[in-house]
């Protein structure tokens, strides 16, 4: 008779979930009967490379970042076709070489768009 | 410990191939086979550090090839260089975020005095002013052997430590301090110059 193909991954997961929990057991017991905690305010400290740490690490980024990265799609987008694009020009057919330009004229019109509406310019 | 088991007893168990040992001398061979230093060097003792620790020398068969990048992950320092002045609060706070238990190896002249710098306006005259140092290697700088000979002292020194009793290892004990003051950049000086907890100096008695 063969065992149920899922009583492997029972045994896996109550491996894994042992292997770890001893150690951690042993060390939680090893702190709770040998070792005194001996916190402190520099040993708690964020690790700055010994260097005492200024200001929060919870910053937020303007928003303004965001225009940025969706113009930067356009390029993005941009070069990933302009490289099969120019590898085979010489092979390709007039209309390809239409469609590609149409692609091209439509990113570069989102990019005068965005240009014409002041995202380029860095919002105060 | 009070109740040691009887030396005769262990090896004749140990020819039957029975291994008797003690909860403290598995913490500490433990202990003293993984020692993971901090990875970071001040002069040009860190460049016999990186020997020691590249292939030719090999720390790794001492248990301590590990550099860790923090300090929350290692257990010994190997103050490799000159400590400026600049740079001795840096140390000092190093140290106090590394966990208990910790040791220190003060690693060539410069770290242990000054060294050929002593009398500069910048240097440290040893990092002992500030934090409790386990090994002194003396050299200029030591060769890797000197700081492979250092792992082995500090090896043996932990594996001299107590669990109990009243000279149990310091870690162990809740008295002891685990982090010590750092020094301030004062208008001449770091202030203070030295902990006197911490440093204590060899007083030089002279007849006459």
């Amino acid at each position: 008779m063969t065992p149920n193909p899922y009583l492997f991954i029972i045994v896996f997961v109550g491996v894994a979930l042992v292997f770890p929990v001893i150690p951690l057991g042993l060390a939680w017991l090893w702190r709770r009967f040998f070792q005194p905690s001996k916190p402190g305010m520099e040993k708690n400290a964020t690790y700055e490379c010994g260097v005492e740490s200024l200001g929060d690490a919870q910053i937020q980024f303007r928003s303004q970042y965001y225009l940025y990265a969706i113009i930067f799609l356009i390029f993005d987008v941009e070069a990933i076709f302009l490289v099969p694009f120019a590898v085979a020009f010489t092979g390709l057919p007039v209309g390809a070489f239409i469609a590609i330009l149409i692609f091209l004229l439509l990113l570069l019109e989102g990019l005068i768009w965005a240009w014409g509406k002041g995202c380029l310019n860095w919002a105060k | 410990m009070t109740e040691q088991i009887d030396e005769g007893l262990r090896s004749e168990l140990q020819r039957q191939g029975i291994w008797v040992t003690s909860m403290q001398d598995l913490y500490n061979w433990g202990r003293k086979n993984s020692i993971w230093p901090l990875q970071f060097g001040l002069a040009c003792c860190a460049i016999e550090m990186i020997a020691t620790a590249a292939s030719r020398y090999d720390i790794a068969r001492f248990g301590g090839e590990v550099f860790r990048p923090s300090p929350r992950q290692a257990d010994l320092m190997i103050v490799a260089g000159t400590v400026t002045k600049k740079m001795a609060p840096q140390i000092v706070r190093l140290y106090n975020q590394m966990p208990d238990p910790k040791y220190v190896i003060a690693m060539g002249a410069c770290a242990i005095s000054g060294g050929p710098f002593k009398q500069g306006y910048n240097v440290l005259k040893g990092i002992d002013r500030y934090i409790p140092v386990d090994v002194y290697i003396p050299g200029c700088p030591p060769r890797p052997e000197a700081l492979l000979h250092a792992f082995m002292e500090l090896q043996r020194k932990i594996d001299e430590q107590k669990l109990r009793g009243s000279d149990k290892a310091e870690h162990l004990r809740p008295d002891q301090p685990s982090e010590f003051p750092v020094p301030a950049f004062g208008a001449h000086d770091l202030e203070p110059t030295a902990n006197a907890d911490v440093f204590h100096p060899m007083k030089i008695e002279r007849e006459g």
